[in-house]
């Protein structure tokens, strides 16, 4: 894990006392609500409906057990007792004051967090996948570069008052957890025939109003090329890229109006002009900042008790079959901790839940614990015979729901109930829906369905890549609920289908449970996921579960 | 004829705890939307927007939101105003919260 240097710690200290000295000055009146927010933002810190918001980053959504207590410190001295946890790798905390945030920063710089360009239009915290440095189809450790990335793009001079927001993951594995093809930039560590490693460079992707998905722009970037070409990508981009329209700003809509080809010319121009300057003090760095990522020592013990409980207690294996990863360690489980108890919010955590995790992180995962943009927490190396003394402990704190990739395992965005910016709530409909399909015992059965829910059309819900997305809207002054269907977050990447009219909030929840009633009826076996059956059968057999009267009324 | 004036109340986040506020009649602010001032005249809005907007050391993000005369004082036309003087539905936090408390 990154551990700071005396310069980073030195800057962040720096960072800090100025925007404590800010909050003063807005407090004594020599600042005006016009000259702070933008500062404000820039140290993570939103008004919202009921509170101000300070959302900390989680780069490359990586913690420690100390940080993570650092965190319910937090939740308790100047918050509600717990946080959220959001798509983007962040955690949000509600209910600060604002002569609060200064003394909350300087409790997070102690444990190497920050919450610099968490917000604002500035390259935002990178993030990744959350299986980073375990996962078995993995060819390398994306979290140098993600490191590397997030020491480059902090304070960058020439990106922070940019267009627009810029987001970018990295993934260095096979399979993409990291819904790369909606990022700005995605880097994607790859092999090529001789065995190399390089880097795939996506472009373009992003959700949003204008939802697009993200295109090859280097099939095979050299790795020493890395920081000169994205620098090279960014700043073209921010020469480029459209101001007069805010919605139309964001590198998709530049790669749209002026083609993939012509901006790849383009990068090639700046990269061919940037190269020489970065004189090779990036790949010393990267080298210095890999060594800070070793892998832990794995150990090599029997699993027998993790086969005795798995055959004696049904509960255990429920947990185990669905929370449960290949590790690429033998012995070893990458272990993920719903936080999406039916009923209970997706993604928050009280500071009890969270100190709990750092503990079970010390004793058992190496002190290592990752949050995923699926709102949920990661072990990342857990030895076999751990997990039944891990689903033990987990299970003391309420965090042993066995619903991973289920149909309650729902990414929802905080909507109308903290949001400023919504158009309707999205919370109460994941509680709903979740507490649904637990009453009807089905959701075994249903197997892997991924629900997504965003409050608004911003869209930090990924509602457009979910399986089943939904869009809370206001209409004439009610909350209204627009349906999508087929979209993806993988590498297979692809945008949702709207299925039809929206539907009200008190009709939301029935309209999903005769959607998903249907795919039952459709499917193939259960083998054929709500994804895999959508793909077959299209989008009409699905609308005549979703319109009943509409197909009444056709007949 | 010109349309009718919806009545409205003036109401921001205050400067340092963030929550909901609300412009009073005697010109303090008020937690509580039923003891706000409901303005039914247009220009009479405009110029309580406009001195409400100048106390920009005590209130945030000052705007007029629409309103209709209750029984207990003036009560939200709109879901988010209502959200707005409750708190979130997920947990008694916020105004349901301080009220529990009064
Ligand atoms: S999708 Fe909209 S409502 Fe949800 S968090 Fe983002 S901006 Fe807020």
């Amino acid at each position: 894990m990154y551990k700071y240097n005396d310069f980073d710690a030195a800057f962040l200290a720096e960072r800090n006392r100025q925007f404590r000295a800010q909050v003063e000055r807005r407090i004594a009146g020599n600042l005006t609500e016009d000259e702070f927010k933008p500062l404000r933002l820039m140290n993570g810190l939103y008004l919202q409906l009921h509170a101000y918001m300070l959302r900390v980053a989680i780069p490359y959504g990586t913690l420690s057990g100390a940080q993570m207590d650092q965190l319910a410190l937090l939740a308790d001295k100047w918050d509600k007792g717990y946080g959220h946890f959001t798509t983007r790798q962040n955690i949000q905390y509600n209910w600060p004051k604002l002569t609060d945030v200064p003394d909350m920063l300087d409790a997070l710089a102690d444990v190497n967090l920050h919450a610099i360009q968490t917000s604002g239009n500035t390259i935002r915290n990178v993030t990744a996948d959350h299986f980073a440095g375990a996962a078995a189809d993995e060819i390398e450790d994306p979290r140098p570069v993600a490191e590397l990335i997030r020491q480059w793009s902090t304070d960058h001079p020439e990106f922070q008052f940019m267009g627009r927001k810029f987001k970018i993951a990295v993934s260095g594995a096979a399979a993409d957890r990291a819904v790369l093809k909606a990022h700005d930039l995605a880097v994607r560590i790859v092999r090529d025939d001789t065995g190399q490693t390089g880097y795939q460079i996506l472009v373009g992707g992003g959700l949003g109003r204008t939802p697009m998905i993200g295109k090859v722009l280097n099939d095979f970037l050299p790795k020493a090329d890395l920081l000169p070409y994205i620098e090279a990508v960014v700043s073209v981009w921010n020469q480029i890229g459209r101001r007069d329209n805010k919605y139309k700003a964001r590198i998709k809509i530049t790669v749209h109006e002026h083609g993939l080809d012509d901006i790849r010319s383009r990068v090639e121009e700046r990269f061919a002009q940037l190269k020489p300057t970065f004189g090779g003090f990036d790949q010393d760095l990267l080298m210095q900042i890999e060594a800070h990522f070793a892998a832990p020592a794995f150990r090599d013990a029997p699993v027998a008790s993790f086969d005795r409980a798995y055959d004696s207690d049904p509960l255990f294996r429920s947990w185990a079959d669905t929370n449960l990863t290949e590790h690429r360690a033998p012995g070893y489980a990458i272990v993920t901790v719903s936080l999406k108890k039916h009923g209970e919010t997706p993604g928050d955590a009280t500071s009890d839940q969270m100190r709990a995790l750092a503990a079970i992180a010390r004793q058992y995962g190496h002190d290592e614990l990752r949050i995923s943009h699926e709102q949920n927490v990661i072990l990342p190396h857990v030895h076999r015979s751990d997990l039944p003394a891990v689903y033990a402990a987990l299970r003391a704190v309420d965090l042993h729901t066995a619903n991973i990739g289920l149909v309650s395992d729902i990414i929802a965005c905080p909507g109308m109930d903290y949001c400023a910016l919504a158009t309707a709530r999205s919370i109460p409909v994941a509680q709903q829906i979740a507490t649904r399909f637990d009453a009807l015992k089905l959701e075994h059965d249903i197997g892997h369905l991924q629900i997504k829910i965003s409050g608004c059309i911003n869209a930090c819900g990924h509602h457009h890549v979910g399986h089943i997305g939904i869009l809370g809207l206001d209409r004439a002054g009610v909350e209204n609920y627009q349906i999508t269907l087929g979209g993806d977050a993988t590498w297979d990447a692809a945008i949702g289908e709207r299925a039809g009219p929206g539907f009200a909030y008190d009709e939301i929840v029935p309209a999903i449970e005769r959607l998903v009633r249907g795919y039952l009826d459709m499917r193939q076996g259960p083998g054929e996921t709500f994804l895999a059956a959508y793909r077959r059968l299209g989008l009409a057999p699905f609308k005549a579960y979703l319109y009943p009267e509409a197909q009444a009324n056709a007949a | 004829m010109a349309r009718a004036f919806t009545p409205k109340v003036i109401t921001a986040n205050a400067l340092i705890e963030g929550d909901v506020i609300y412009l009073a009649a005697d010109d303090s602010w008020t937690r509580n939307l039923c003891m706000a001032e409901l303005i039914t005249d247009e220009a009479h809005a405009q110029l309580r927007l406009l001195d409400a907007e100048r106390r920009s050391n005590e209130a945030v993000g000052v705007y007029l939101a629409d309103a209709v005369p209750g029984g207990n004082g003036p009560e939200p036309t709109h879901f988010r105003e209502d959200f707005r003087r409750k708190g979130p539905s997920n947990y008694a936090h916020g105004k349901q919260e301080e009220a529990n408390h009064v």
